[in-house]
């Protein structure tokens, strides 16, 4: 170890991986994964979540977890976003196409896709 | 890519609890369902919680579920991971009505026993994987030495800890920046760092949980103090009866190695430190500073006469800082984060946090770290969750063998140094160890002397021969043949052993007696006067008897009794349907067996 930039090189590779721990932050992007969403390819949804929120950088303010079924299995797969102090999402009938640009647009851009929510469908 | 992580802890509480097993179940299991690719196992340090090992955390979410066995493990892979449906069950749950309402699920944080820490030396304890350096890294580990040596001189490091208030967390409470400086003011061509991990109080094991849980802490701090106090050698005395510790030690050494955190010319900085790592065989004389360096030297574990000083004379005959692995579990944060944070914590002279190893009656048993000045009540009641089966809480023992205990009296004062030493307890290295009703002081006292006398190292007289003596009068009361003289005796020994012993060892040995006597004197009296242990512990002062209207006369205390001591002695007892059952006070060995059996709370031991 030669300098301080070489040690944060280390850490900066390291973060994502433990950053997971700290608690949870401050939104929550929460995949129906009961049989009914596995059913509907929910799992491929969960992870291009989890995949593209670390590409992004936003693992650090976003929490990705799964839940059971919400009672509404023919619009499965089904993806809350909750968000202190806003109402919560709901995105219907999702694919893992539609999660990257809900990342891209919703969790990065702050504009909610109207046309994939639950109100629309 | 990984979207959640099962951390399992690898502490010593829970690898005896089974957590190995979980380990390699929720392997098979994960990679069964296909999830290998997307859930992470971490094996990491202790989380604290022991009575309820094993314990498994489920993040993102933060699920804390206790007590997991083998057979759990497929119902949290399929249900928890797969299905995101939380295992109900298996959740710890001790929260508060109202944060149970409002939260969708329960957090780690919210429950009773983290609530009310703080978390610092302990603050990657059961969250990294102790046996990955870059995970250590990623929570700012070796940024503090990186800020040390690039941008600190040794005298600002020195001025870093002085100012913190830290003090030495072995039990002593010498003011640690102090120490660096006299050894930074001698000169040498050699000088060295020691830390000692050979934690020998009974009921201590926070060093332990540090090791294990956050070795590269330990191995971060020691290089800081080398470049302080002009070290470039450190030795690690911990005990061979912690082999975790040890293999984690020895991991986290190799890497840093591998890294260049030790070695030569660390940082670019021209400063050269490297480590190694000595197993005590269990000595608990070795703790004390003196003994483990001449333990470390090669020689037997006795203590030599101070001064010198270790900072003049210490290891090898070179200046020397020992601490303790509490007090270096401190340092990286105080070195990164700043004095005035550290000072903001705690009371007037004791800065920080203390972790305290909670054991004996309470029913969170577990390691659990506070800010100084948080009283035995707020510890004892709340975080530990009070005293099992509704008893009533009698004393707290503080500093092992060493130490004394707290009485229900004095449970409201803020725990520091100085107003521990003012009741004429002392902190120790933290070892808590709650008793209730059932015990009897007088026994307590007792139990720890048989350890003192067991581990007097000999060299010097007062403590040899001083301690058994003591024993030799504890044993004569506790056995009904004590007199009031007796107890004079005790106490005009204890001042002489603690005036004329060498080191720490004989000089702390009388505290259980004195602290005992002094705020339980009168149970020292009706063990000489009364002939009788109000706790009903000491089996030479108790007899156990059958009260005849409660007796049933069904037998069952015959059938249990191991001594055939008791006997039916009146079949046809007038006006009486059933046998009558007497027990044969020359045969009662006084195991309890029979009281423990009868139905009808017939027999009473008096």
């Amino acid at each position: 170890m030669k300098s301080l930039a070489e040690l944060a090189a280390i850490k900066e590779k390291m973060q994502n991986k433990v950053v997971m721990r700290e608690g949870s932050g401050d939104i929550r992007v929460v995949v129906g994964m009961a049989t009914c969403g596995i059913a509907a390819g929910a799992r491929p949804v969960l992870n291009t979540f989890v995949e593209e929120i670390n590409n992004e950088g936003l693992a650090g303010n976003v929490t990705v977890t799964q839940t059971g079924c919400i009672g509404i299995c023919q619009y499965e797969p089904v993806v809350e976003i909750f968000e202190a102090g806003k109402e919560k999402v709901t995105y219907v009938k999702m694919t893992a196409e539609k999660a990257k640009e809900v990342v891209e647009k919703h969790l990065k851009g702050g504009n909610v896709i109207e046309e994939y929510t639950m109100t629309n469908a | 890519m990984i979207r959640s992580q099962v951390l399992i802890c690898g502490g010593t509480g829970c690898t005896s609890s089974g957590s190995a097993v979980l380990i390699d179940e929720f392997e098979n299991r994960i990679q069964e369902n296909g999830l290998s690719d997307e859930v992470k196992i971490v094996r990491t340090g202790c989380f604290g919680l022991c009575a309820l090992g094993p314990v498994v955390i489920v993040y993102p979410d933060g699920t804390f579920y206790s007590r997991v066995q083998k057979e759990d493990v497929a119902e949290i892979v399929t249900e928890h991971l797969l299905k995101g449906r939380i295992v109900e069950r298996l959740v710890y749950s001790d929260v508060d009505e109202s944060v149970k309402e409002e939260a969708a699920h329960v957090s780690l944080s919210d429950t009773t026993f983290y609530k009310s820490q703080r978390r610092v030396a302990l603050r990657n304890c059961g969250v990294i994987n102790p046996e990955s350096i870059e995970e250590y890294i990623a929570m700012d580990g070796y940024a503090a030495l990186g800020k040390a040596l690039t941008e600190m001189t040794p005298e600002e490091v020195i001025k870093c800890v002085m100012d913190s208030g830290l003090r030495g967390r072995g039990g002593g409470g010498f003011p640690t920046g102090k120490k660096w400086s006299f050894t930074a003011a001698n000169k040498a061509d050699q000088k060295y760092v020691v830390c000692n991990a050979d934690e020998g109080d009974p009921g201590a094991f926070m060093d332990r949980s540090v090791l294990e849980g956050d070795p590269s802490c330990i191995v971060e701090a020691m290089a800081i103090c080398g470049y302080a106090t002009g070290a470039t050698e450190g030795y690690i005395y911990v005990r061979a009866e912690y082999p975790i510790a040890v293999a984690r030690l020895k991991i986290a050494i190799e890497q840093a190695r591998e890294y260049g955190l030790l070695g030569k010319n660390i940082f670019d900085s021209g400063f050269d430190f490297d480590l190694h790592v000595r197993l005590g065989a269990g000595a608990f004389v070795c703790g004390e500073e003196t003994a483990l360096m001449t333990s470390i030297e090669g020689n037997r574990g006795e203590p030599r006469p101070r001064p010198p000083y270790p900072a003049v004379k210490g290891l090898f005959g070179k200046p020397t800082t020992e601490n303790n692995v509490e007090t270096f579990a401190n340092i990286p944060q105080i070195i990164l984060k700043g004095a005035d944070w550290f000072a903001s914590m705690g009371t007037e002279k004791s800065k920080g946090t203390k972790v305290f190893a909670l054991g004996g009656k309470i029913n969170n048993t577990g390691l659990v770290e506070v800010p100084m000045g948080t009283t035995l009540r707020e510890v004892i009641e709340e975080i530990g969750g009070g005293i099992p089966h509704g008893k009533k809480f009698k004393a707290a023992q503080t500093g092992g063998p060493s130490g004394g205990c707290i009485p229900a009296s004095l449970m409201d004062t803020p725990i520091d140094y100085d107003n521990l030493t003012a009741i004429g307890c002392m902190m120790g290295s933290g070892g808590l160890i709650v008793m209730d009703e059932d015990n009897c002081m007088v026994d307590i006292a007792k139990f720890f002397l048989n350890f003192t006398v067991d581990e007097s190292c000999g060299k010097c007289t007062p403590c040899r021969v001083g301690t058994k003596r003591l024993l030799e009068i504890l044993d004569k009361i506790t056995s009904g043949k004590g007199t009031l003289e007796d107890i004079d005796k005790l106490e005009d020994l204890c001042y002489y052993i603690k005036n004329n012993s060498l080191c720490g060892l004989g000089q702390t040995a009388p505290n259980p007696v004195l602290a005992t006597l002094k705020f339980f004197r009168e149970e020292y009296i009706s063990h000489v006067v009364d002939k009788k242990c109000p706790a009903g512990v000491c089996k030479d002062l108790l007899t156990y008897k059958i009260v005849k209207d409660t007796c049933f006369g069904c037998g069952m205390c015959a059938k249990q009794c191991p001594a055939d001591a008791i006997k039916v002695t009146d079949y046809t007892a007038p006006g009486k349907k059933k046998p009558a059952y007497e027990i044969d006070p020359d045969k009662c060995i006084k195991c309890g067996a029979c009281m423990s059996t009868c139905k009808f709370k017939a027999i009473v031991k008096e």
